[in-house]
């Protein structure tokens, strides 16, 4: 043991006051950050990680008190000090960053303006010097005309922008302890790699402290010394980066770690190992490639979805004479074409705002194309209005499972009520009994326990509301199912369960996926074949191997490098 | 398939939240904001006096009494009596009925209009959209009290007259909560399932949209009926609507308001005050009702 | 900023259209004989006739809107029976009454709801708290006319602290000469100290009154919108920051706060006029309230339609100016396309 670590977290209890009592949301935990060490707190939502950090600030809300413990920062105790103590040490000392970066800046401010606020505060600079330091701070981050910025409103800047400015504002003053909570949470992953490269550069270079509070082990591991995982309140293990990857002691540990998707794992292998009851019935990807039949179920050519830009009153324009009432049309989805073979999973692939939802939900037939033709066994299902498909014969053969599994479900609507409403629409008439009888055996085909189907989602947990929404599109046999982004709610370790419920359902019932998804390694597990969308057009296309083995278009190269990797695993 | 159960891949157990029923959210509410209850007490009072009130009181409301007018309130006329000598406390009692019939109309008027066209409004956007935006907007154009005067006004004094304008300028805030809440909804995951299960927009509407925004329109009619008791005791306050000797609280209160000056507070007071209850009952049900609906408090 | 404002003015247009369609339509569909209501009760057929044809009433309607607009354009909205006097002329002499109580009850609204709201939610769950809730839910329920009365018996009759409700000013003193119409202004330009003593003892009950009515709203949704800002994350950054907390309420919450308390007075305004005409019956003030009720006694229905159309142009414009002021606040709206 050499220097007393910078920060030494002992025993700490942290309780929040509900309407059912007090709850403990972080049970005697220790975490010690040693100076200039950078420290991971990785747990699934609910295991504590942002309490803690909040306890660490003293920013815990009304309802959250330490109950017990103690947490030293240079040897002051933070749980005793006084507010006007916190005050100077908050920013000043020990600092935080936050996910969602656009809310966590001021909306009517400057963002010069609220890195001055910081830097006056702090002594750390004059009114006369405060602008001048604000830019440099700004620069630090590496924002391109820092000057300019200075007076921009966080509305106009990317979220990735926002990010910088937030990580401008809590090192401004040179803190000895950075926190950052889920800082990359919302951002696309070029973004997401930028960031976390800036903030390891920054407090590298400043022998800074840093925890990063995160659910994504690949990025724990891949940016920090030590990793302590959280679960349900305890710190179940402590560990140096490379061993938790290696050995992991913990089972939970060793669980997340299965469930964490990396390259050159299969899908079976995200769960426990555990006596399989099901599973040799499952076949192996390369089995499963042979059913792929020649003639494609779905055909898209040259589809295009065009919005109108939101122009200024032409009332308006036409008294000022200006001439801005002329812009074009954004195109959404650029003159895109593929085809999804029988049997096959494709996935569709791409940052946000590439274009990957809308075209999804073209293909659902939920909003209707600029330009261009979705064939569908044969059909041109994109000359039939979406306002009028609800009555067409194909559209029971085309379903969709729902990004968040909440949203989906009408929160009036039990699950059994949800399950059977596409039945009750389009499956001909069910008797009463005949109808109870096929949702039970849909809720045993999705795993969904049968005497859960009487309950309304919100008495549901995530993994649960996401069987329904799975049993509800299979419930009419269709030929295709859009998964939008289906477990990106969900926690890693559902992920995981979910992932393979989808892949054995699809062998199951003999359909087709088209899986749309910004998670590379999600759909290097779940796709046959991958295509790449950036701005609307595709960049890429191929089988799952080749385009995430050895990508030819540069953006897919960025994509892939941008994935942070377990390490002890081929990266 | 015999050997579905043998399916379950699902070696982790997720625990499902507990489930709260409506009733023990509806206790908590009322025992975290003992008010409500009283609220709801007063609410009852009013409904049993609405119902039952020309019943119960002891003095006919309409009996004068000239050996007996401006008496202060006295063990036989509780509330005293007005110029011409009639109890008080009767007419006070007896006028509920009506401004509660106003209230209660010109709110159904408006939740059925004003509810059902911002629904469509916020679910089919387009022209709907636009044509019941543009009335809104007019309505919203003027001050609220003005309009239903001039409305009144040039409709002709009467109580249903009373009760259209009370609707009318209710009509904007019932457009603007439900057009906001079909609109939010209407790109909801579930309301996209439900049309790839195959439902027309109507019945997506119907099943779907209306179900989902009704408790939020329950509070809008708790908040707002207070509001039209209000509005209509206003207008017959300025001699619209009721005509005098109908007991009713506003024209009391204008009646009364001659004799504040000289002393004789009892006439305006006890309908000023009854009126007062009955809105303060009205605004405190609606925020007890908010509180039981607001899903961010329902955790 | 300047074609802001400009564009800003253009979005009043369709209003003001709406509003004159409306009040045109309000005057043709009197119940039975429109040329019988604005001729009085007391004319003779002959008279009601020549009513008819003055008022164009045998034109077809769109002729008659035409008429009704060009009249507008002039300033024309017909004479009162009562005062026979054109309408606009008495509404202009009128409206500085109104003006000056209106904004007088706004303006001691505004000084005790923000602070009080503010005070709330940052201590939420103390007296000020509590104090803040039952003025809010008390606020909006008392009738404004009893309220009135209820003081008036206090202060006046009780107490004797105010003079008798009996309009702007003691008939004992003399009107200042006439500068804005506000009586308190012309006072103390003409230097009549006394008077404006006077005025000020008139002022200070129906203004107390206006503004315990619209106290309640503005407290309401600061204390609403205060809250939800507090809890918002940019004010968690800025208290991780170290920000002392003045610098927190002050510059990072109030400021984002007042934007819905802004968007707030547009409804409040709209409870302000109305409210009006009930405390002006009340006090006798001789505003374009009482005005429009003393017509509504007298079935004198031009002067009536006369106020309806003022107000809405004025309760048009100030929703203008609330546009404006948000614009001025939110950087968001002000750079938007």
């Amino acid at each position: 043991m050499s220097a007393p670590p910078l920060l030494e977290i002992r025993n700490l209890t942290v309780e929040f006051a509900t309407r059912r009592g007090t709850v403990q949301a972080v049970k005697s935990i220790d975490i010690s950050v040693a100076k200039g060490e950078t420290v991971a707190i990785v747990g699934e939502s609910g295991s504590g990680k942002s309490v803690t950090s909040y306890a660490v600030v003293r920013i815990l809300d009304r309802a959250g008190s330490v109950a017990n413990g103690s947490i030293s920062f240079s040897g002051i105790d933070l749980v005793t000090a006084s507010e006007s103590q916190m005050r100077d040490l908050r920013g000043r000392e020990i600092s935080m960053i936050f996910q969602n970066p656009r809310a966590a800046l001021n909306p009517i401010r400057k963002v010069g303006r609220q890195i001055e606020d910081v830097l006056l505060q702090h002594v750390q600079a004059t009114r006369a010097t405060a602008k001048e330091k604000a830019i440099e701070a700004l620069a630090q981050v590496k924002i391109a005309n820092p000057q300019e910025r200075y007076d921009a409103y966080p509305f106009e800047l990317s979220g990735g922008m926002c990010q910088r400015v937030v990580i401008a504002l809590a090192i401004a003053c040179q803190p000895q302890l950075l926190i950052a909570d889920e800082p990359t949470t919302g951002l696309d992953v070029t973004t997401q790699k930028a960031v976390m490269d800036l903030i390891v550069e920054l407090t590298r270079a400043r022998g800074m402290s840093t925890i990063l509070i995160t659910h994504d082990l690949g990025l724990a591991a891949a940016y920090c010394d030590k990793v302590v995982v959280m679960e349900k309140g305890k710190v179940v293990e402590t560990a140096a980066a490379g061993q938790i990857f290696t050995a992991p002691q913990h089972a939970y540990t060793r669980r997340l770690m299965q469930a964490t998707p990396r390259i050159g794992m299969t899908l079976a292998d995200l769960l426990p190992a555990v006596p399989s009851a099901g599973a040799p019935e499952m076949k192996s990807p390369a089995a499963a490639k042979a059913d792929v039949s020649s003639t494609p179920l779905l055909s898209i050519e040259g589809l295009v979805k065009e919005y109108a830009r939101p122009q200024a009153s032409k009332l308006w324009s036409k008294l000022t004479g200006s001439s801005e009432a002329a812009k074009p049309a954004f195109r959404a989805v650029d003159g895109i074409s593929f085809t999804v073979a029988r049997g096959e999973t494709l996935g569709l692939v791409g940052e946000s705002g590439c274009g990957k939802s809308t075209t999804s939900m073209m293909v659902t037939r939920l909003i209707d194309p600029t330009g261009g033709s979705i064939m569908f066994d044969g059909v041109d299902i994109g000359a039939i209005p979406a306002k009028a498909f609800a009555a067409s014969p194909m559209r029971r053969r085309i379903q969709m499972v729902f990004q968040d599994p909440t949203d989906s479900l009408n929160p009036r609507f039990t699950a059994e009520r949800a399950i059977a409403d596409p039945i009750m629409r389009m499956g001909g008439g069910l008797g009463r009994d005949a109808l109870r009888a096929r949702c039970e055996e849909l809720a045993r085909l999705v795993g969904l326990p049968v005497d859960l189907i009487d309950r309304f989602p919100h008495q549901l947990s995530g993994g649960q509301k996401a069987r329904v929404g799975i049993a509800r599109a299979i419930a009419l046999d269709p030929d295709l199912v859009i998964l939008d982004e289906p477990t990106a709610a969900l926690d890693v370790s559902v992920q995981a369960v979910v992932l393979n419920l989808l892949e054995e359902l699809k062998h199951r019932l003999g359909m087709s996926y088209l899986f749309v998804s910004h998670d590379l390694n999600v759909v290097r597990l779940l796709c046959d074949r991958v295509i790449v969308m950036r701005t609307g057009r595709i960049v890429e296309e191929g089988t799952a191997e080749e385009v995430l083995g050895s990508p030819k278009a540069d953006y897919t190269k960025e994509l892939l490098t941008a994935i942070p990797h377990p390490p002890g695993v081929a990266a | 398939m015999a050997d579905v159960g043998k399916l379950e891949p699902a070696p982790l157990r997720f625990d499902a939240p507990p489930s709260t029923s409506f009733f023990a959210h509806a206790r908590h509410v009322v025992s975290e904001n003992p008010i409500t209850g009283l609220a709801s007490g007063l609410f009852l009072l009013i409904v049993v006096a609405a119902l039952l009130g020309p019943s119960l009181v002891p003095f006919d409301p309409l009996m004068s009494d000239t050996a007996a007018a401006l008496k202060p309130p006295t063990w036989k006329h509780w509330f005293g009596t007005d110029q011409l000598g009639r109890d008080i406390f009767s007419r006070v009692i007896v006028a509920t009925r009506l401004d509660f019939a106003i209230a209660v109309l010109s709110v159904v008027l408006v939740f059925v209009f004003g509810g059902l066209a911002g629904v469509m409004a916020g679910f089919f956007g387009g022209w709907i959209d636009k044509l019941v935006g543009r009335i809104a907007d007019t309505i919203m154009a003027f001050p609220l009290f003005v309009l239903a005067m001039g409305i009144v006004a040039a409709l002709g004094n009467s109580v249903t007259n009373i009760v259209i304008a009370t609707a009318i300028i209710n009509f904007p805030l019932y457009v603007r909560v439900a057009r906001a809440e079909a609109n939010v909804r209407r790109e909801a995951g579930f309301v996209q399932a439900a049309r790839l299960s195959g439902n027309s927009d109507w019945r997506l509407l119907l099943t779907q949209i209306v179900p989902n925004i009704m408790p939020i329109m329950a509070v809008q009619v708790s908040l707002t009926m207070g509001y039209a008791i209000l509005n209509a005791a206003g207008l017959s306050f300025i001699g619209l609507g009721v005509r005098p000797p109908t007991p009713e609280w506003g024209i009391m209160v204008a009646e009364g308001a001659a004799f504040i000056v000289s002393g004789e507070w009892w006439i305006a007071f006890f309908p000023g005050l009854a009126l007062m209850l009955a809105v303060f009952c009205f605004n405190l049900l609606g925020d007890g009702v908010r509180d039981l609906v607001d899903p961010q408090r329902r955790n | 900023m300047l074609a802001q404002i400009g564009k800003r003015f253009l979005t009043v247009i369709p209003s003001l259209i709406g509003v004159i369609i409306v009040t045109f339509l309000l005057t043709r569909v009197l119940p039975g004989d429109t040329a019988s209501y604005f001729a009085g009760p007391a004319a003779t057929p002959q008279a009601i006739a020549e009513i008819r044809t003055k008022l164009g009433l045998d034109k077809p309607l769109p002729v008659q809107f035409a008429d009704y607009v060009a009249a507008l354009v002039k300033g024309d909205l017909g004479q009162s029976l009562t005062t026979g006097q054109a309408v606009t002329k008495d509404i202009a002499a009128r409206l500085p009454a109104s003006a000056e109580l209106t904004l007088a009850g706004l303006f001691l609204a505004m000084s005790i709801a923000l602070p009080l709201g503010v005070m709330a939610a940052v201590r939420q769950g103390s007296w000020i708290d509590h104090l803040c809730r039952i003025i809010a839910t008390a606020g909006v329920s008392l009738p404004v006319f009893f309220t009135g009365l209820l003081l008036v018996y206090v202060f006046y009759f009780i107490l004797g602290w105010t003079p008798a409700p009996l309009g702007r000013l003691d008939v004992f003193y003399s009107e200042p000469a006439r500068v804005t119409g506000f009586l308190l202004i012309d006072s103390l330009i003409a230097g009549e100290f006394e008077t404006f003593r006077a005025a000020f003892a008139q002022l200070i009950l129906p203004a107390v009154t206006l503004a315990i009515f619209s106290l309640a709203p503005i407290t309401r949704m600061t204390r609403a919108s205060m809250l939800a800002v507090l809890g918002a994350d940019f004010v968690r950054t800025a208290r991780a920051s170290g920000l002392d907390s003045s610098t927190i309420i002050g510059t990072y919450a109030f400021r984002n706060a007042m934007l819905p308390v802004v968007t707030t007075l547009g409804m409040v305004f709209s409870f302000l006029l109305g409210a009006n005409v009930l405390v002006e019956k009340v006090f006798a003030w001789p505003g374009i309230g009482s005005y429009a009720v003393e017509a509504l006694i007298a079935s004198d229905y031009a002067p009536i339609q006369g106020f309806v159309l003022t107000m809405a142009i004025l309760y048009v414009l100030l929703n203008l100016m609330i546009d404006i002021l948000y614009g001025v606040i939110d950087p968001r709206v002000r750079l938007e396309g």
